[in-house]
């Protein structure tokens, strides 16, 4: 475990990348390279990490970096660990970064590909619950209810469980994480730095210009998701679940707040009436009494 | 030691890439590719070849397991057809854009729908813009050296360009040929370890591929383009240094047979071009001059060899293994397009055959060629493209 005072200086995502701001995206980003230093291959696919970069022929990523096909991090991750280890060069970790979209739907089979491979790699999705790139269109990994520009009137399905479908290909490792909470992101990326084989980080990282709201607010509304319980802190190793500090402390319904004040906060909820509020609150509830029955079991899937 | 191995062309396609010293190979099983990487994958696991052979579960991620590794700074193989090569188109592209110097064998397969498994190169010529250098083989023993010359061309500076080695489906894939498997050391000696355009380092890191604007992409077409006129320089002189050293020549861009006083020149590709020659043995004997240009590099193609050959015929026939819908073979375009500067152009005549792995012998070229040259008494082609063997 690491205090914030103990993350190292250097920045590897460097000034005057082109994130819009108060990304949440980018927060995550700057965590990952204070967690792992300069030692990473990036595989990036089309999200809006292409458009932070910067364009030619300037960069704001300090690492090497290949940007890759929308469906294609996994595989590309795949080829990339099967050079290095053939080069000797073990010790640089490869790193998939890739969004929602690029994880949850088109590059869903080559994540599990990958993954059933046991290649050896980490794989980030940074997830805003949309196509933020294109501009904020529905994706698998947007939630019941929220307006985008393929949903004007809110998506009338429930969000894709990610990281229980990473946890089912029986990885070592899967991780849920929230830039509101850099300790435990950094201590879950240095842990899954140290095992060998798919490790799964899924980041929740809010995102004002897709999620409507002030671009002050992005550390709040991280905080709200997680205090609400609408997304829970957790790591699954060798198939064990354990919710995380302070997801830990919110099992009890007591002690989380009414998801109504994460949704309020955001634009994109603002159409929701009382009962789709009371439906996705129950849906949350339900979540927290199974994460109760997994915290006992040996393996949870 | 230099050996003889009695093989099918997919096996001999596994030697080559053994040969060629490949770390990576990357790769999804499809009819008729499959005994490529199989013959591979068997070499990995008895130990006989060091490499990481990367089970895939899609021919889209099998080219991006390539490009990673490539990218990364090892030298990488595949092996696709038909439906393969299709889903891979997108990743062709970023392949020939990241300037990594990837081969594949193409076993060429008919695309359906319907369905077939036979062979036609509709699958590799629909790839004809990804920005891949394209080789057609003609038999077992070129595509081994093939195989060995276009990572010799590929991995030189002035190309950086990927390229594909294409095989018919059956007609090579499956047929056991004698080849020759040359001297390793010698062909360590033509073919030095991959050497990438640049070090993957962490203290001097580059981002590769972001996004560019409209103001530079123009510039990495042009360089993509010139790469492509150099491989076209470059390809004639590694298949004669080749030669030099192994033996085996292939006329470097276009393998030309009996053409020095041909009123009529055959023009084709892979096997096609093969039974030409046999056609045109037997229709010399009957004193009809006839050659045979086997066009062996499609990618760059070779406009100028193609306008050398225009100075000496009368008449260029066609045979196209393909057919763009609406227009006619692409070999048929490519020659004509090839022409046009030129003055007192060849009548040129296109024939459409062998289309999902009909049958074309030699008897079928000769028959191919006794029209043409009709045709070329008449002073006038009758018909733009000609669908051989037709039976509607």
């Amino acid at each position: 475990m690491v205090s914030i005072k103990e993350l190292p200086k250097e920045e590897y995502l460097l000034k005057g990348h082109a994130a819009c701001a108060g990304c949440g995206a980018a927060i995550a980003l700057r965590l990952l390279f204070k967690a792992l230093g300069n030692k990473v291959f990036l595989v990036v696919p089309a999200c809006c990490t292409t458009v932070i970069q910067g364009p030619y022929p300037f960069t704001s990523f300090a690492v090497p970096l290949q940007n890759m096909l929308f469906e294609a991090t996994g595989a590309t991750a795949s080829g990339v660990a099967a050079a290095l280890r053939i080069r000797g060069l073990e010790d640089i970790t490869v790193v998939g970064w890739a969004g929602d979209g690029g994880t949850a739907d088109i590059g869903i089979q080559a994540l599990s590909g990958a993954a059933e491979r046991e290649t050896n790699f980490i794989y980030v999705c940074y997830d805003n619950e949309a196509y933020g790139n294109t501009g904020l269109q529905r994706s698998g990994a947007t939630p019941y209810g929220a307006w985008t520009t393929t949903t004007p009137t809110g998506k009338r399905e429930r969000k894709k469980n990610m990281p229980f479908i990473m946890a089912a290909h029986r990885v070592p490792y899967v991780a849920t994480a929230c830039p509101s909470y850099p300790i435990d992101f950094v201590n879950k990326l240095r842990k899954a730095r140290e095992i060998k084989g798919t490790k799964y980080i899924h980041v929740l990282t809010p995102c004002p210009t897709g999620w409507r709201y002030d671009a002050g607010k992005t550390v709040e509304i991280g905080r709200l998701a997680v205090q609400t319980g609408i997304w829970a802190l957790y790591e699954i190793e060798n198939g064990r679940f354990r919710l995380n500090p302070p997801s830990d402390r919110l099992v009890d319904k007591s002690k989380r707040k009414p998801v109504k004040e994460y949704l309020t906060m955001q634009e994109r909820f603002r159409h929701l009436t009382d009962a789709d509020v009371q439906k996705i609150q129950k849906w949350v509830d339900e979540d927290w009494a199974h994460y109760q029955t997994l915290t006992s079991l040996e393996r949870c899937v | 030691m230099a050996q003889i191995v009695i093989d099918t062309a997919n096996h001999i396609a596994g030697y080559a890439a053994k040969a060629a010293r490949v770390k990576v190979v990357a790769a999804y099983p499809i009819t008729p590719q499959t005994t490529v990487v199989e013959k591979i994958a068997e070499f990995v696991e008895n130990g006989e070849m060091d490499a990481e052979y990367i089970r895939v579960e899609s021919e889209h991620s099998a080219m991006a397991a390539c490009i990673g590794a490539a990218a990364a700074g090892v030298r990488t193989f595949t092996a696709t057809s038909a439906h393969g090569l299709a889903l891979m188109h997108e990743a062709l592209h970023w392949a020939s854009g990241s300037r990594l110097p990837i081969v594949m064998v193409v076993v060429n397969r008919a695309m359906g729908a319907p369905w077939s498994i036979w062979p036609d190169l509709s699958d590799s010529l629909s790839q004809r813009d990804t920005g891949w250098i394209q080789f057609y083989c003609a038999d077992n023993q070129e595509v081994f050296d093939t195989i060995i010359q276009a990572y010799k061309l590929c991995e030189d500076q002035r190309v950086f360009l990927p390229a594909m080695i294409c095989l018919e489906g059956f007609i090579l894939s499956h047929t056991y040929m004698p080849v020759k498997i040359h001297d390793q050391e010698e062909i360590d000696a033509f073919l030095p370890p991959y050497k990438s355009g640049w070090v993957l380092d962490v203290n001097n890191p580059l981002t590769h591929a972001n996004l560019v604007s409209p103001e530079w992409y123009m510039e990495f077409r042009y360089m993509i383009h010139s790469a492509m006129e150099n491989a076209k320089r470059l390809i004639p002189e590694i298949d004669k240094e080749y030669g030099k050293r192994f033996g085996f020549q292939y006329g470097g861009l276009v393998d030309k047979y009996r053409c020095e006083d041909a009123e009529l020149v055959i023009c084709t590709m892979g096997t096609m071009g093969a039974e030409a020659k046999m056609a045109v043995d037997n229709l010399r004997k009957e004193g009809l001059k006839v050659g045979v240009a086997r066009i062996r590099v499609f990618r760059p193609f070779p406009v100028e060899e193609i306008r050398k050959i225009a100075e000496q015929a009368r008449m260029i026939a066609t045979i196209d293994r393909h057919i763009s819908f609406g227009m006619e073979g692409f070999l048929a375009t490519e020659v004509k397009a090839s022409l046009y500067h030129s003055d007192d152009n060849p009548l040129v005549v296109g024939f459409v055959a062998g289309l999902g792995g009909r049958d074309v012998t030699f008897k079928t070229i000769e028959g191919i060629a006794k029209k043409s040259l009709k045709w070329l008494e008449k002073g006038k082609v009758e018909k733009g493209t000609e669908w051989v063997d037709l039976r509607v």
